[in-house]
């Protein structure tokens, strides 16, 4: 019983802590795709290739007036951007990292907790999630943030539909609501995913499409967009609570892909089994990087690039050494396909967010009802009858 | 530790449902209302009913409320005005309503006193694959009759939503 | 420290939250408030199905507690139609004022 609450703090710890760096600078990846998408070179000044930039974010934001109006509704105002982060936050602590581990001699999962219904929860805290956007609207007291959070809110539970029935597909082919056992289905090959193997191609296009709507991203974004609803329904709010909004958009936007990837891709599992080499990839990848950082750090393209392009050479092939340590390959093996894999589909929200223009609400709430959510329906018809016929 | 858990969240739903009963303006009830949703879900999970706690939040907390909560955004009506009322009454006419039924439940527990006890993992036959297994065969019936009153509801609410707007 | 739950105190638990709904329901003007003291009552009788189904160790608790949620989902849609339809003719939100019929 000791030994289980003090692993639970360590892993609380720690995953909170990478949780923090992973959001700050998941902004910074943003601005960058979105940058060479747009042609442009993005943060550059503030430290190399612009990395320290995030910091510089969390010093304004932080150090920013914080001023509350005296117009609005106190109690509400202050509750509801700490409940959109707690929302936010509570559920990435049931996702799974990768597979059982000892760490000095313990056993542990990696992941905080493990529940028999973790698809179940997080969808009740995603429902729950719509409360921080409406009471914000609402406690601004604000005839255009009171518009932004009913709009924002009634787009996420219109599309919580479409998600629910679009995870519905897989959990009827993997039979289990465990995150966990969820990718354990899933194990071996790569046709083993449930993407190929259970064809839930449609499942997975109407996942993403009422992911993107869920966490109010582009081309979803119009309660929030700056130019259409004067920022929507957090207009009132500055500094640290602004942050928090931001941050729990963030961190949903982690929690989707990293549904999307247990659900659909394999979670951990890699491509093709360890016995055949896989194990490598990662190894290949750092070291090729390294290698081309130190080779640019010695004909450096602009001056300064002799200065910072050489340790993170070092540090990326120090990273791939570290990938062929057999004690530590056991865990960080399939913690690199994990986050290969999310990395890939949060690329995906990036590039669409450069890519593609806004909806109209109107068309966007139409969207949701005339098309998703029949297309759902009849893949859960489908995928269901198909399950019946072959087994 | 289960007595602990219990102890707490009973607490907060008692506390919470005097405050939607007693508050003015219908948005703090609503939200106290969810806080009593929330704290019945953990209660659920406690007597071994994952699945309930998890359409708990989902359906109730999760949906109804947010209508309640739509509901009240729009209409926009502002807090209840003060009825007439004598002070003595409206000091212990919840109090007292409370008391009397809480001793009858009481004295019916000493009268009639059960031996079973809660603790986690004391129910395991909650999971969902138990619902669904129940759900399906042996109460197919209400199932399918309660889907058609879903349909009948959403014909209903939309068509009294939209008649408002000639 | 480790000690279990008497099942009687769910019981009580449920026959205080029951008593709160029906005193919101009767004391408060509101229309709103005496729906979400409805909504009280049947969180309430949900609780008690829950409790005898872990006596029971039975399911069956479960399936009736999860057909009185969907039934008052339901409920809950129509009547706050209802209700919007009341405020869009009348103004007002307190019961106490809908009295046209009475003689």
């Amino acid at each position: 019983m000791d030994s289980f609450i003090v692993i639970s703090l360590i892993k609380i710890f720690v995953v909170f802590g990478a949780l923090m760096t992973i959001l700050a600078y998941l902004q910074w990846v943003e601005r960058k795709v979105i940058a060479h998408i747009q042609v442009r070179p993005g943060p550059y000044r503030v430290g190399p290739h612009g990395l320290l930039q995030p910091l510089a974010d969390v010093i304004k934001l932080i150090t920013k007036e914080d001023l509350v109006p005296p117009y609005v509704n106190k109690v509400l105002y202050l509750a509801a951007p700490f409940f959109a982060i707690t929302m936010a936050l509570l559920s990435i602590s049931v996702i799974p990292f990768g597979p059982a581990i000892r760490v000095a001699g313990y056993p542990t999962y990696m992941g905080l907790a493990d529940l028999n219904f973790g698809v179940l929860f997080i969808l009740g805290i995603s429902s729950m999630g719509v409360y921080g956007i409406a009471l914000a609207g609402w406690s601004s007291n604000n005839k255009y943030s009171l518009l932004g959070g009913l709009r924002s809110s009634a787009q996420m539970i219109s599309y919580e539909l479409p998600l629910s029935l679009a995870i519905a597909a897989p959990l009827l082919i993997s039979n289990t609501l465990s995150l966990r056992k969820l990718v354990d289905s899933q194990d071996g090959w790569m046709w083993n995913w449930n993407l190929f193997h259970g064809f839930q191609y449609v499942s997975f296009v109407v996942f993403i499409i009422a992911a993107f709507a869920e966490t109010n991203r582009v081309p979803f974004d119009l309660p929030e967009a700056e130019n259409e609803l004067v920022a929507g329904f957090h207009t009132e709010y500055s500094s640290m609570k602004f942050a928090s909004f931001f941050m729990a958009e963030y961190a949903n936007m982690v929690t989707v892909s990293c549904m999307a990837v247990l659900l659909f891709l394999g979670g951990w599992v890699a491509p093709w089994p360890a016995a055949y080499g896989s194990g490598y990839v990662p190894v290949a990848i750092f070291a090729i990087g390294g290698m081309i950082a130190i080779w640019r750090g010695l004909n450096p393209r602009r001056p300064r690039d002799r200065f910072t392009f050489p340790p993170f050479g070092v540090v990326f092939l120090v990273v791939a050494a570290v990938f062929l340590v057999p004690i530590l390959q056991s865990a960080l093996l399939p913690l690199f396909w994990f986050c290969a894999k999310t990395g890939a589909i949060l690329f995906l929200f990036m590039w669409i967010r450069g890519t593609l223009p806004r909806f109209r609400y109107d068309q966007l709430m139409g969207f949701a009802w005339k098309i998703l959510f029949p297309v759902a329906m009849l893949n859960l018809l489908v995928t269901g009858l198909a399950i019946a016929v072959f087994s | 530790m289960d007595l602990i858990l219990f102890l707490v969240f009973a607490g907060i739903a008692v506390v919470a449902a005097i405050n939607v009963v007693v508050q003015r303006h219908p948005i703090s009830s609503a939200i106290s209302l969810i806080a009593v949703m929330g704290s019945l879900a953990v209660l659920y999970l406690l007597l071994g009913a994952e699945f309930i706690a998890a359409a708990q939040v989902i359906v109730y907390a999760g949906a109804i409320m947010v209508l309640f909560v739509f509901v009240i955004m729009l209409l926009n009506a502002g807090g209840e005005t003060k009825a007439g009322r004598s002070f003595v009454a409206s000091l212990l006419g919840v109090p007292v309503l409370v008391a009397l039924l809480w001793l009858l439940a009481y004295y019916t527990a000493r009268i009639y006193p059960s031996d079973t006890e809660v603790h986690f993992g004391g129910f395991r036959g909650g999971t969902a694959q138990a619902v669904g297994r129940a759900l399906f065969t042996t109460y197919l019936l209400p199932f399918e009759i309660t889907s058609i009153l879903i349909l009948i509801a959403i014909v209903g609410a939309i068509v009294l939503a939209r008649k408002e707007l000639e | 420290m480790m000690g279990h739950v008497p099942l009687s105190w769910f019981l009580m638990l449920s026959a205080v939250l029951f008593s709160l709904g029906v005193a919101g329901f009767i004391f408060r003007r509101n229309i709103i408030t005496m729906f979400m003291s409805i909504e009280l009552i049947l969180n309430a009788v949900n609780l008690t199905f829950i409790t005898f189904a872990y006596q029971r160790q039975q399911v069956a608790g479960h399936l009736f507690a999860f057909f009185v949620m969907v039934v008052a989902a339901a409920e809950a849609a129509v009547g706050l139609a209802i209700i919007l339809t009341v405020f869009k003719n009348r103004e007002t939100l307190n019961i106490d004022d809908l009295d046209s019929m009475k003689n």
